[in-house]
């Protein structure tokens, strides 16, 4: 375990430092634009899989909480300016209150219900925004973005660089989770709720630390998005296609090793971002449909639990 | 602004409406309502099916209501196949089938809804009938046709299933599957076999539901989008199973929906469905006339 743990942090510093060599090193834009959105699913995703993954509760509702960071940061810039980061705190603070929410929701419901009700969360915050003159309406709203500061050359290497922070922040944040006391809590509480909550697992405080953590996590990713845009408007912001690519992402990966989302996440990002360049954004979903339910179908623990059969499947072999 | 005749306007539309939504929840009602799986793709069938009305009435001159007719026995044996799927694949798996369960019909509904989209593109398409864009008047007030025929079909539709539901050796079947499996499969009845048919039945409705979707106003290929809020809230609200309660949920959908509507304007509309579904789920998950579980 702990030399697990070295070779973890080593591995963060190692692509924080690679991201920031890139944003010096390579003067094309193209590949920060496309590196970007990549990055920005890994989050989604593995923020999804806390809750989804470790609890079991599919939240369907990833636009609702991505579509709120997009629209702190427009509020935010649009009243007093304000810088990046704090966009980004502020969407985090406005995620984890969402996901308060949300994680009281779990107390009355769960399986589809749950699920259904997350999407009606969407829907009714994406009217309330659409009706929402300050911010653009309907027709959405032009952002300009400020001066690069330095050390970045462009501000898209820099949102890169963020996004990519955000990154490492989500997986030290699921890693942590997965091997604590609060994901067997959670995995508890999936298997059977009632068991583990006669057992004496916290079951409603952990639900709700897991609302929290991935609802502050997908508005932060959120954030940067307007800025990276330069545009936000109701119906791209809270487009229920993120909830869907974050849900795919998560379950081909596999939800049962913190690794899983982000493999899925690369995987998929990756070849959503060829094919919207080759053919279609129209082909990019449906591809991204069928994986989806033919993995649900013949792979159910997705890429890390294929990679675990073949794996006990020689170990069997050489014994 | 605000007059007394407006809001009984918005009232009798609303009804109107809503036997319409019972119309298109009634397969949901089964699915979900009786036989629990969560048919979130549901809404993306019925759009499927009222794209197959266009279709025939658009090439072929059919009326709207008989091309309903003529693709039901297409969807019956669709949802047979759908449903062996789905048990196969999920319930007989065993556990943890929610999870995966509900991914699966999601994935399905965006890989419908994409499809629609690469044939006919993200235009509106509509039908042509003689009721349709004729209106009736009573007084100041102004009545679609199409919402009058909608409204005769939809009850007419609601009714023929309930006494199915009720009266027929099948119908009893598939409530008492819903109730208590085990024991019917005691009694030397296969419950898998029940279940699928229901399920076929539970498809095969959405011919003449998608055809009325069509008639009632233009489709466009992410309107299933709109009606998972929809229908979910009237089978939610109903209580889980319950005909009679479908189509007064629908009435009280309809009624709300229709005041919203002539009071703040279309751009809230979307979100009334589901913030009653919320309402609901929060307050009385059990629904009007929920059978407790």
């Amino acid at each position: 375990m702990k030399r697990n743990g070295i070779f973890f942090w080593i591995g963060a510093a190692v692509f924080l430092i690679a991201i920031a060599l890139m944003t010096k090193l390579i003067t094309n834009e193209y590949p920060f634009f496309a590196g970007y959105v990549i990055l920005q699913f890994i989050v989604l995703a593995v923020a999804w899989s806390i809750l989804g993954g470790h609890a079991g509760y599919v939240n369907f509702g990833t636009s609702a909480f991505f579509g709120m960071g997009v629209y702190t940061a427009v509020f935010l810039f649009k009243v007093a300016g304000a810088p990046l980061l704090v966009q980004i705190a502020a969407a985090a603070a406005v995620g984890a209150l969402m996901g308060f929410a949300l994680g009281l929701l779990t107390l009355r419901m769960q399986g589809i219900f749950f699920s259904i009700a997350t999407i009606a969360l969407t829907i009714v915050i994406e009217t309330s925004i659409t009706n929402w003159r300050y911010v653009g309406g309907a027709a959405g709203i032009q952002l300009q973005r400020p001066p690069v500061t330095w050390p970045f050359s462009g501000y898209v290497q820099m949102l890169f660089f963020v996004q990519a922070v955000l990154v490492v922040l989500a997986v030290v944040v699921s890693r942590y989770i997965q091997n604590s006391w609060i994901g067997r809590g959670l995995q508890a509480l999936r298997d059977d709720e009632l068991a583990a909550e006669c057992t004496g697992v916290p079951t409603l405080r952990l639900k709700v630390l897991a609302c929290v953590v991935s609802g502050a996590l997908m508005c932060a990713a959120g954030a940067p998005a307007a800025m990276y845009l330069q545009y936000a408007d109701p119906s791209s912001a809270f487009n229920l296609n993120y909830s869907v690519s974050t849900l795919a992402m998560s379950l081909i990966g596999g939800t049962a090793h913190w690794a899983g989302p982000i493999v899925g996440a690369i995987l998929l990002g990756t070849t959503q971002q060829l094919l919207t360049v080759t053919i279609s954004s129209e082909v990019n979903v449906l591809v991204l449909g069928v994986m989806l339910v033919l993995f649900v179908v013949a792979a159910p623990e997705g890429l890390i639990g294929l990679l675990r059969r073949v794996r006990d499947k020689r170990k069997e072999g050489k014994q | 602004m605000f007059s007394f005749e407006l809001l009984l306007d918005a009232v009798v539309l609303g009804v109107l409406l809503g036997c319409f939504y019972a119309a298109v929840s009634l397969g949901l009602s089964v699915a979900f309502g009786l036989l629990d799986v969560p048919h979130v793709a549901h809404p993306a069938f019925l759009v499927l099916a009222s794209y197959a009305v266009y279709v025939l009435n658009e090439f072929y001159g059919i009326d709207p209501l008989l091309a309903g007719l003529l693709i039901t026995p297409f969807l019956f044996v669709f949802g047979l196949a759908a449903y062996r799927l789905y048990y196969e694949t999920f319930e007989k798996r065993g556990s943890d089938a929610g999870v995966r369960g509900i991914a699966f019909f999601f994935g399905i509904a965006f890989i419908i809804e994409v499809l629609i989209i690469l044939q006919f593109g993200v235009d509106q398409r509509s039908v042509t009938a003689t009721y349709i864009g004729k209106a009736w008047r009573i007084g100041d007030m102004r009545i679609p046709y199409r919402l009058v025929v909608a409204f005769a079909v939809a009850t007419l539709l609601t009714t023929l299933l309930a006494l199915y539901l009720s009266k027929t050796f099948m119908g009893r079947a598939i409530r008492a599957v819903a109730q208590d499996q085990e024991a019917l499969r005691l009694m030397g009845a296969n419950p898998i076999r029940i279940k699928q048919w229901a399920f076929g039945i539970a498809t095969a409705v959405l011919g003449i539901a998608g055809a009325l979707l069509i008639i009632v106003a233009p489709v466009d290929p992410t309107l299933d989008r709109a009606y998972i809020g929809r229908t979910f809230c009237v089978v939610v609200m109903a209580g889980l199973g319950s005909m009679t309660g479908t189509l007064v949920a629908a009435i009280i959908l309809g009624v709300a929906e229709s005041i919203v509507l002539t009071l703040f304007g279309a751009s809230w509309a979307p979100a009334i469905s589901f913030a009653m579904l919320l309402g609901v789920l929060a307050v009385r998950p059990q629904g009007l006339f929920g059978r407790r579980s």
